[in-house]
């Protein structure tokens, strides 16, 4: 029962992660038809800039370490949103009458780009976040201690989507995204700039991403310059999980994606563990192409 | 002063039919010049060149047998190192434990990757695009995975299988980079014309409609799902069959020479070439020659790449050489009125 427990929080504490990173490649998808694939990249590039705010520039040392963190958590996910932005305004915008697979390869491109960007900026090398920048502390519930760092990672992860869901459903903006994600053009027609939501997804989905490096960096101990790959392709999996372009399958999508893995990982095999998060995938297309959540929408001829 | 003017006629006409030539043949012309280029390369360089050419021809292989499967039927596929590594394994096995000799195992190795494309491929074929893309891209990590930890004990776990003796080729062993430069491009050249004429052929033109307008395809009594899975299967086979020459090559073969990274490569050498073969080609020599010629700067290298795929994209969203529509003869008759020749039209048009 202990270790189910501990397995299951690690599970749901990882899936907030994937969840995190997976609501970025939803809401691209859902308003460009888009996979971001640099967004994995974007996501490790909040994980380095997070150790360099905290210990190189000192953050860590001048504040209290909560405030510290919180401080970092939010100028990691302003600067990957920027990164983001540009990203969009760069390499996706002028592909966006061009074909879709002529963006897929731009977004390729950006990935290897970023990748190599942080190799050279940094060194090709495994980086530690040292041990006083992770919480040690312990909570007990129900007769049971769970580590401090894990319940802090989901509290953090759902918090952020529920700030999110609440943004994309009570206000205005977070009605036009949904709009710009049912059909570009009538969206136009009642006077929404599909632009400008277009460049706030391109903020939203990076920043969050940022965020959710930063968490892996405290959550592992460690990061180095291609984990962005693993990363990415499992939140993929996750918001395909749950009906991609739908952000609250990619909710749903991450958490089971996390505890699914963590489970299996337990009591079937470390070494599989990867793939079986593609084989749920595959089982999950041949069964239910459109997600969980997913609505099935006719093909448009 | 009559012979002159003769001479002269004769000499004039002759240069004629030369010109006419040319202009009749341009393309064999080029195709000529471009084979004997690749055939006279290794008399110029060095063996680091010579292997830098055997590697490029690896990658134009792949290219060429992913450009089926995506070029031609328009499937997303963005495994294709999974059916690479499917074949270079079979032979690898065969050949170390049973010790088969390697051009024996190759026919096995190619069927092996194309049963294997045609079970995973069979359930998926009918998902969209993207959805596709992602499950390629599960295929290739599950069997990397797969290999990783060392299946049925058969192929070594990370270390991968090393010892794969060299092809022998009617009693001449393969052994140098020149021999293998000579037998990767010659199967480069066999490709190229096979999967030509396939292209021509009815099965080709079902692909083309098939990438064009699903559909339409349908509409017109096209078995689209069949026609795509024989695609993917004909392309992963190949694979599979470059693989076996691969693992030759190399005599060691490991699970990371067949990573997501390398499918992601042949991916975009695919779509850079725009879908033509020739563009396939030339995307190949730029894309995969290019960055190891900048070895020397091999920190900015694929910093460089990456910016190079950005740019090639915006640049020239449809490739380097798109495939251009085909043109087909229609029989002057068709527009004289003449009644019965409209079928015979028809017939060369369908």
């Amino acid at each position: 029962m202990e270790q189910f427990l501990q397995q299951l929080l690690n599970g749901i504490a990882v899936g907030g992660i994937y969840a995190l990173v997976a609501l970025g490649y939803t809401m691209v998808y859902g308003v460009l038809k888009l996979i971001n694939f640099a967004h994995g990249d974007l996501f490790t590039i909040g994980a380095y800039l997070g150790l360099t705010l905290l210990v190189s520039a000192g953050i860590a040392g001048a504040l209290p370490l909560f405030a510290a963190i919180l401080l970092v958590f939010i100028m990691v996910a302003l600067f990957v949103a920027l990164i983001g932005f540009l990203l969009e305004r760069t390499a996706y915008r002028p592909l966006r009458s061009a074909g879709r697979l002529s963006a897929v390869v731009s977004a390729l491109g950006a990935s290897i780009f970023f990748q190599n960007a942080i190799m050279l900026i940094y060194e090709p090398r495994v980086y530690v976040f040292p041990d006083f920048l992770r919480p040690t502390f312990t909570i007990s519930l129900f007769g049971f201690t769970f580590p401090g760092i894990r319940l802090f990672i989901v509290g953090v992860s759902i918090l952020l989507m529920l700030l999110l869901w609440a943004f994309i459903q009570k206000t205005r903006v977070g009605t036009a995204i949904q709009a710009v994600a049912i059909d570009q053009d009538a969206a136009r027609l009642v006077g929404i700039n599909v632009n400008k939501i277009i460049s706030l997804v391109f903020l939203i989905g990076p920043g969050l991403g940022g965020i959710a490096g930063l968490m892996v960096g405290l959550y592992y101990g460690q990061i180095d310059f291609t984990m962005g790959w693993g990363y990415g392709l499992k939140a993929f999996i996750a918001a395909i999980l749950g009906g991609i372009g739908n952000i609250p399958g990619a909710m749903l999508g991450g958490f089971l994606l996390g505890i699914i893995e963590a489970l299996a990982a337990g009591y079937i095999s470390m070494a599989w563990k990867d793939a079986i998060a593609f084989f749920v995938l595959i089982v999950i297309l041949i069964v239910r192409p459109t997600g969980i959540l997913g609505e099935r929408t006719a093909e448009k001829l | 002063m009559h012979d002159t003017t003769a001479a002269h006629h004769f000499h004039a006409e002759k240069n004629k039919t030369v010109g006419r030539f040319f202009e009749h043949n341009k393309r064999s012309v080029f195709y000529v010049a471009l084979i004997l280029l690749f055939a006279a390369f290794p008399l110029t360089g060095s063996s680091y060149w010579i292997d830098l050419g055997v590697n490029i021809g690896f990658y134009t292989l792949l290219a060429l047998s992913l450009n089926v499967i995506l070029g031609q039927a328009g499937i997303f596929n963005m495994g294709h190192m999974a059916f690479y590594g499917v074949g270079a394994y079979v032979t690898a096995i065969l050949n170390t434990v049973w010790h088969w000799p390697v051009f024996w195992t190759m026919p096995l190795a190619g069927c092996a990757a194309g049963l294997f494309a045609a079970i995973v491929a069979r359930p998926i074929i009918h998902l969209r695009g993207d959805y596709l893309l992602i499950v390629t891209i599960g295929i290739v990590e599950i069997v990397r995975i797969a290999l990783l930890n060392d299946i049925g004990g058969l192929t070594g776990g990370s270390n991968g299988i090393f010892g794969i003796s060299r092809p022998v080729l009617f009693g001449f062993k393969i052994v140098k980079p020149i021999h293998f430069y000579y037998l990767v491009w010659g199967m480069v050249a066999v490709s190229y014309l096979l999967f030509y004429m396939m292209r021509r052929s009815r099965f080709g033109r079902a692909l083309n409609y098939i990438k064009t307008d699903d559909v339409a395809a349908e509409g017109c009594g096209i078995d689209v799902a069949h026609y795509k899975l024989l695609a993917f299967v004909l392309g992963a086979t190949w694979a599979g069959m470059t693989g076996s020459i691969y693992a030759a090559k190399m005599t060691t073969i490991a699970p990371e020479s067949f990573n997501f990274m390398e499918s992601c490569i042949i991916f975009a050498v695919v779509i850079l070439g725009g879908g033509s073969q020739l563009g396939v080609l030339i995307s190949a020599l730029l894309f995969i020659g290019l960055p190891e010629i900048f070895r020397q700067f091999n920190d900015f290298r694929m910093l460089l790449f990456g910016l190079a795929m950005m740019l090639m994209m915006i640049w020239r969203p449809q490739g380097i050489l798109p495939m251009r529509p085909r043109l087909y003869a229609v029989s002057k008759k068709l527009f004289s009125g003449a009644k019965e020749s409209t079928s015979k039209g028809q017939e060369k048009i369908a």
